[in-house]
């Protein structure tokens, strides 16, 4: 994994993780973006999904921008009326989460070598058709970074990821 | 069944009367017509603007000088779009206003029809909090919540868009008083430790300034204010909109501070050893260029906002809290400090460099306003409008109580100064009610001259006309080599006759030998709105100035005789 050529050139923002507990209601959305947009920072993924309880929803986003600021960005989060409580989990000893597709068009007799990276990176072929094939794996951000430059020089037609999934361990909120 | 419940439109103006609004001001259309139709059977009084962003400074006004929210009422579209000014300007100086909007009908949403507009999405930037209701049964809690999300922490706009059916269909939902918000807490009690702390701050403080802004007029915090200058003998300076929250006359009171304010609040505050803000918010019109603020001070933070620690400075304290509640916490543990010298020097400062202007020549706005103040005494109610006016306002009329001081701060809306006026007067009907507006801010809502002169409102409009956008010639002249650009106002209307159009009673002042004759027959005039036109010297600069972006050091106290670098703060 350290042999990993990054996609994006040096000079990237740091990236940070925000939990969001939030009304599930229209427009909430829209809201919370607007306070990404008008700080400059940008949302890398975002995952939006039911919480526990339904009148709640639960948003998971990464974002990139100066670290300075977040503390900022956070604290007007939560000053939104339908945001319950915003969270920064930069740092954090939280659980990290993510699920990849990645489409693979090549034909069957040169398939070997990606599977090889699929079975070390215990991703699971779930489609495999005649000039394609379909890998799935979950795990932390990173690994799933990594797998995909592997896999690039494999001809790569399509990936698709989850978005960061997260909690807090033990007696932490998410 | 049904016929016995009320429509969507008179429960949402069941639902205004039990929150005691008196008065709506609006302008109706197709949208808003079940609602407005509604309103012919309450005892809400309809307001009837000429231009919905008029409304809007009407209810800002109302609400910041009564404290209770002030309602708006206006169609779909283009009726809705044209309060986007107002909401901005209330959101920027947190005023509870209610704004509520006509819509197409529900099954029509999105699809481009007549007048629709995507109302929610065109001002969620803008608003406090809003809502596009989507069941006529949801009328009572949104009203509900609508209201005392406007009204409590710190305060700001509500926007509530109506589509037709829901307005037309009926509603069965009873009236609800409990609101179900839990992503909104409202701070009270500022923490314990977090007073003490503050406490031996200020015990230690030799030099201590106490920076009022608007928070404190919000909350009510005057009494508590004054008591702890006091006790502490702590110079005070507020902010544009901190005005009145200290009595300007007091002893203790230093004035206006950042780039327009008083030479000597902007000494005190470069040379103070403690600054603690109550309810401001470290404007940049305030500050100018941070690395050069309060630089060796220690700052301590009290608001009701905790977004707003740490945004532009950081706190060596925050106090998350009602203003009123935290200095009161804090009075009794504060020690009566030997400030002595430190009044002194403020003193010394406030001789050295007085306010000033020439009352000889051609007449000045200066002169004019200076006499307001003394004609006035402090009892009236005064807004302003946007500009050079606004900033000799500020300097030369001392506002005595909380709330009678009421100015576009952080939106620096023109337009503003007459409809608040007007909206201030309605909320107070035994106070005068005097605005302050230039030639330029005062014809983007003129047109409420109308609405005034239907209701015989008392209200008193003084227009200060240089036939100038005033306060940008002047950054021309200072930064930009005198080249004018789009700052003359050539073309202006003969404003006395324009008042007289409306019937509108006027004066004109030409000379300083005018001055109090006219304000005072103005300010005794009962009968209906009236004008008075100052037609003052074209060309005249307001000092002190600190150009946008420097540091007390560069402040001008009178004209620069060079050239100047053109400012680098905001605008
Ligand atoms: C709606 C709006 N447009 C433009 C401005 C920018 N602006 C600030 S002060 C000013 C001049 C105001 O002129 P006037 O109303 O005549 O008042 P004066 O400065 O002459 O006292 C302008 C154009 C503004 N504040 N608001």
């Amino acid at each position: 994994m350290s042999a990993v050529t990054p996609l994006e050139p040096a000079v990237v923002q740091p990236t940070h993780t925000i939990s969001l507990f939030v009304n599930n209601k229209p427009g909430v959305l829209v809201r919370v973006s607007l306070v990404f947009s008008r700080r400059a920072f940008n949302i890398e993924s975002l995952v939006v999904s039911p919480a526990a309880e339904g009148r709640f929803s639960r948003m998971t986003i990464t974002c990139s921008g100066d670290p300075d600021i977040l503390g900022q960005v956070v604290k007007q989060l939560a000053k939104l009326v339908d945001v319950v409580h915003a969270t920064d989990h930069t740092g954090d000893q939280a659980y990290e989460t993510e699920i990849a597709l990645l489409k693979l068009e090549c034909p069957l007799d040169e398939r070997t070598h990606i599977l090889q990276v699929a079975e070390h990176y215990k991703a699971r072929v779930v489609d495999f058709g005649a000039e394609s094939l379909i890998l799935q794996i979950y795990g932390s951000s990173e690994k799933l970074d990594a797998f995909t430059d592997l896999l690039r020089p494999f001809g790569v037609a399509e990936l698709v990821r989850s978005g960061k999934l997260l909690m807090a361990r033990g007696k932490r909120m998410t | 069944m049904e016929q016995n419940h009320p429509t969507g439109g008179e429960r949402l103006i069941q639902c205004l009367e039990r929150e005691g609004v008196e008065y709506i001001f609006g302008l109706s259309g197709g949208a808003a017509m079940p609602i407005f139709d509604a309103l012919l059977d309450s005892k809400i009084k309809l307001i009837l603007v000429r231009h919905e962003q008029g409304a809007t400074h009407m209810a800002d006004g109302y609400a910041r000088s009564t404290g209770r929210p002030g309602v708006v009422l206006v169609t779909s579209g283009p009726g809705a779009t044209n309060t986007v000014t107002g909401l901005f300007t209330a959101l920027m100086d947190s005023a509870p206003i209610i704004v509520i909007t006509g819509q197409t009908i529900s099954p029509m949403l999105g699809k481009d029809a007549f007048q629709e507009a995507d109302v929610t999405g065109i001002t969620y930037p803008v608003v406090k909090h809003s809502y596009l209701v989507k069941d006529s049964n949801d009328i009572p809690r949104v009203m509900r919540e609508a209201f005392q999300i406007a009204t409590s922490g710190r305060p700001g706009p509500v926007l509530i868009d109506v589509p037709k059916d829901v307005g037309q269909g009926p509603c069965s939902a009873p009236f609800t008083d409990e609101v179900d918000l839990p992503g909104y807490v409202v701070a009270s009690r500022g923490k314990a430790e977090n007073i003490e702390e503050a406490a031996r701050f200020l015990n230690q403080a030799k030099r201590p300034v106490l920076y009022v802004g608007h928070g404190a007029v919000i909350s009510g915090a005057s009494k508590a204010i004054t008591t702890l200058a006091e006790k502490l003998r702590a110079p005070v300076v507020t902010t544009l909109l901190g005005k009145g929250a200290v009595d300007e006359t007091h002893p203790l009171h230093l004035g206006m501070m950042g780039m327009h304010g008083t030479a000597y609040a902007n000494k005190a505050v470069a040379d103070c050893d403690l600054i603690m803000s109550i309810g401001g918010r470290w404007d940049d019109r305030i500050t100018g260029r941070l690395s050069d603020f309060c630089t060796n001070a220690v700052k301590i933070h009290i608001d009701i906002d905790e977004s707003e620690f740490g945004k532009i400075v950081q706190p060596d304290l925050a106090i998350h809290g009602d203003a009123r509640l935290v200095i009161e916490d804090l009075i009794p543990q504060v020690e009566m400090a030997d400030t002595a010298d430190w009044l002194a020097r403020c003193d010394r400062w406030r001789k050295k460099y007085p306010l000033k202007y020439r009352k000889q020549g051609g007449l000045r706005a200066q002169h004019v306003l200076d006499r307001l103040d003394a004609i006035t005494a402090g009892e009236a109610i005064i807004t302003t409008d946007v500009g050079q006016h606004q900033m000799w306002a500020a300097q030369f009329l001392r506002v005595r109580s909380n709330r009678h001081w009421l100015s576009s701060g952080g939106a620096g809306t023109m337009g503003f100064g007459w409809p608040s006026a007007i909206g201030a007067q309605f909320g107070n009907p035994d106070k005068k009610v005097w605005t302050v507006v230039g030639d330029g801010g005062f014809q983007m809502t003129s047109c409420e001259l109308a609405t005034a002169q239907i209701h015989k409102l008392p209200a008193k409009c003084l227009i200060i006309n240089n036939n100038f956008l005033g306060m940008i010639r002047q950054w021309q002249e200072m930064f930009y080599d005198n080249r004018l650009s789009g700052s003359d106002l050539e073309g202006n209307p003969d404003f006395v006759k324009l008042a007289q159009a409306y019937g509108v009673k006027a004066w004109r002042i030409r000379r300083p030998a005018d001055i109090d004759r006219i304000l005072e027959q103005a300010h005794a005039y009962d009968a209906g709105p009236c004008v008075v036109v100052a037609e003052v010297v074209k060309e005249d600069n307001v000092f002190p100035m600190i150009p946008a972006g420097a540091s007390v050091a560069e402040m001008l106290v009178e004209k620069p005789k060079k050239k100047l670098d053109k400012p680098e703060g905001s605008t």
